[in-house]
């Protein structure tokens, strides 16, 4: 068993877990991930390590409701503990001397940056980060980033705070007014990324994505995590989980990212009670419906 | 004591087995195990020869002649001592060793007919000692000696075992949740009840073996740290097969198309055939293809079968007798309802229009001049493709050597398909790591994974009696 030493939730169902883990804080680098099992019985899933402290031996994790293993993730309180973590698992970040690098976080996606800015800013770089969310609720680790970058934009869809209107947006005024940018180290939802990579493409700056596809062992074992990147098919767990942006096949991922979406559901509605009333219109997930209405809205 | 004329007219005993129609609908064990009175005949079938081929057929060299005189005589307690000295999981090897290709396939009466029913007698043994034997292991004094193994698969855990009676402390770290490797995530629970790995297992585990699970060798500690850091004086590494390999057809990253080794995953590991009360989904399809020939296609095949598939279709490239598996399970497929399309290989994977599987186009094929395997080389025939639909295809065509550890053990040597090489003492390039199973083999069977756990152990022994107090080879 592995014990939360501290659990708050950072923004509507995004919720911080810091998880006694020693054998992973100890090695941990930026772009690693970890598999967690919240209980017997669960499904193993990846997460991205937001932060690490060897010394207390503890990681940090950043999980947003998806689902019900996440919901249940989520339901964790300090002194409770999860079944299984293990890692560090895939390839760290390859950090170079970029001159400048961006960061672009999207939702979780904002925690997986955290690392490798300070890792980037540690080796010389000028580092830039930008993040955001639906409104102002939404964006976090600011003032975490902060610390490590030379300058933070948050972004938010509503103008709510800080830049109006989405990442790309901001990471697009940034490419043209910044001659110095060496690469682009994007983490969050799929669109996301591949609307930065659209954004950077015809800069020719290279551009790194860290992908997040299903997985089952993580250890190169199952191939359900493979990814087209480039002619190539490549297994996300131990090729990556970072590539090349411009070389992803996110079409691909985005469509292998909706396989379990029936039984996900199920799941979800299993979890919280629900009995989706085909009558009133209702065909699936409340939980993803609540969500697309919001994004709607 | 009969006669060996007496002994020769009596008939092997069948293997009960759960009704083919009713089996094909759940995950209970097929075998079901030989009564008292069989197992007793069928042990008065052994000749009791003086030179016994059958253990030198044997792997892990259990002396068959010895435990068969045993259960002759009704002292299933001294079959069971006589079993366990050379074979730390018998239950497990019992039910999944290819018998027929290794001790029975040297068993003399195989001459004239068939022969002794060694597996079965042996998964007898190892069932009623679980239910009735104390293990009366007396732990060994300590060596003072700390072994690492890595994996807690067929290979590792036999090595495991077999240090710790002679009294080396040994740690086994899993990668996974659970401990057993192939045999808890590939092999199903109707050939092999996950309820008999873990007895084995905490056998092992009462006899002084300590299991860590989620931790990753070659990620979560290096070999060198194990060695310098953590004090190991020596090292077993066993970390299994690694990334499935795919045809390289078009469509196989259509939604519906998994590698043997994530299905099986899913279904056996994870518990999916009981989503709902487990939380790790598998795709619903009403009609599955399989393609490959060995066991965990015909393992795949028959667990599609089990979720509901209909039909499950094995799709295979030369015909039924060049099949790898063991005909037993083949035997069994059949009876469960698969369907054999042999001489056939998919060329592409179908979808609809929105991303899923929904057929696999074949091309049918010819057997031509033998292969280098000696088998003939299945030869495309021209203009003959055709499509079987299907919502799921699972590929069952082997794996290649994980790279994890590998590729963080810097002076360790490995072959050109990066698997581990080893010496005629099962040590790798590096003093004191020795390696076996599907990492040095590329893709082999739990009893050979087995074997290997057996004779490094050996090795290992003598490797760390006359290594100094610092676990450095003083010869």
């Amino acid at each position: 068993m592995f014990k939360i030493e501290q659990s708050e939730w950072l923004a509507p169902k995004v919720r911080r877990l810091v998880v006694q883990a020693p054998r992973v804080a100890r090695r941990h680098e930026p772009g690693h991930f970890v598999i967690v099992r919240v209980c017997d019985g669960g499904e193993r899933i990846p997460l991205t390590i937001a932060d690490s402290d060897a010394e207390a031996g503890t990681i940090t994790l950043v999980v947003q409701v998806v689902g019900a293993t996440t919901e249940k993730l989520c339901a964790l309180e300090a002194g409770g503990a999860m079944e299984n973590v293990v890692g560090p698992l895939g390839r760290p970040t390859e950090i170079e001397e970029f001159g400048h690098a961006i960061l672009v976080g999207g939702g979780v996606g904002t925690a997986v940056i955290y690392p490798q800015a300070a890792a980037l800013k540690k080796s010389g770089n000028k580092v830039t980060a930008i993040f955001g969310g639906r409104s102002k609720e939404y964006v976090i680790f600011e003032k975490e980033l902060a610390v490590h970058c030379d300058a933070v934009h948050p972004c938010t869809d509503d103008g709510s705070y800080g830049y109006h209107g989405f990442v790309t947006g901001k990471l697009k005024e940034l490419l043209e007014s910044c001659g110095d940018i060496g690469a682009v180290l994007t983490a969050g939802p799929v669109p996301m990324m591949r609307a930065v990579a659209e954004v950077t493409r015809p800069f020719g700056v290279k551009t790194i994505a860290s992908l997040n596809p299903i997985m089952v062992d993580g250890t190169g074992m199952c191939g359900g995590c493979r990814v087209t990147v480039g002619s190539d098919m490549k297994f996300a767990c131990v090729d990556g989980p970072e590539f090349d942006a411009h070389a992803v096949d996110f079409g691909e991922l985005t469509d292998r990212l909706t396989t379990y979406r029936d039984q996900e559901a199920l799941a979800w509605n299993r979890l919280n009670g629900c009995t989706p009333d085909p009558a009133k219109g209702e065909s699936g997930c409340k939980l993803r419906e609540s969500e697309e209405a919001a994004a709607n809205q | 004591m009969l006669k060996p004329s007496e002994r020769m007219k009596i008939q092997r005993q069948p293997m009960p087995e759960q009704d083919a129609q009713k089996r094909a609908c759940n995950f209970e064990e097929v075998n079901c195990g030989y009564a008292a009175d069989a197992a007793s005949t069928e042990a008065q079938r052994c000749l009791q020869c003086k030179d016994a081929k059958c253990i030198g057929g044997c792997p892990v060299g259990v002396k068959i002649a010895d435990f068969a005189e045993a259960i002759a005589r009704d002292d299933l307690a001294a079959a069971a001592d006589i079993l366990f000295a050379d074979n730390v999981l018998p239950g497990i090897t019992g039910r999944v060793c290819p018998q027929e290709t290794q001790c029975e396939a040297v068993c003399v009466r195989s001459k004239k007919g068939t022969p002794v029913g060694i597996g079965y007698l042996e998964r007898y043994v190892a069932d009623w000692a679980r239910e009735n034997r104390k293990d009366l292991f007396e732990p060994p004094n300590p060596t003072g000696k700390r072994v690492a193994v890595v994996g807690a698969g067929p290979g590792g855990l036999t090595c495991a075992g077999e240090l710790a009676k002679h009294g080396h402390a040994v740690t086994v770290f899993e990668a996974l949740h659970v401990a057993g490797g192939v045999l808890v995530y590939g092999i199903p629970e109707f050939r092999l009840p996950k309820d008999i790995v873990r007895a084995e297992v905490e056998t092992l585990k009462a006899r002084g073996v300590e299991i860590v699970t989620d931790v990753v060798i070659g990620q979560t500690y290096t070999i060198d740290e194990l060695m310098k850091e953590e004090g190991f004086d020596a090292i077993f590494v066993a970390n299994g097969a690694g990334l499935p390999v795919f045809q390289g057809i078009p469509g196989e990253n259509l939604k519906g198309v998994y590698s043997a080794n994530e299905f099986l995953t899913r279904v056996n590991l994870m518990g999916a055939y009981q989503f709902g009360q487990t939380d790790t989904p598998v795709i619903d399809a009403s009609q599955i293809v399989v393609v490959g020939g060995g066991n965990t296609a015909m393992d795949a095949v028959r667990t599609s079968r089990r979720l509901g598939a209909d039909p499950a279709t094995l799709v295979y490239r030369r015909s039924r007798e060049e099949m790898p598996a063991r005909v037993e399970e083949v035997n069994h497929a059949e009876e469960e309802g698969v369907v054999f399309r042999m001489l056939c290989s998919p060329v592409e994977v179908l979808g609809d229009d929105n991303g899923w599987v929904r057929a696999v186009r074949c091309i049918k094929m010819e057997l031509g001049e033998p292969d280098d395997s000696g088998r003939r080389r299945p030869v495309p025939i021209p203009d003959s493709e055709f499509e079987v639909p299907c919502q799921v295809f699972i590929e069952a065509i082997g794996t290649q050597a994980n790279p994890l550890l590998t590729q963080t053990t810097p002076g360790l040597k490995t072959n050109k398909w990066g698997n581990i090489v080893v010496d005629e003492n099962n040590m790798t390039s590096i003093p004191g790591v020795f390696a076996g199973g599907d990492i040095v083999r590329g893709g082999a069977t739990v009893i050979l994974a087995m074997g290997d756990g057996k004779n490094s152990a050996v090795s290992m022994h003598e490797y760390l009696m006359k290594s100094d107090g610092n676990g450095k080879a003083s010869g």
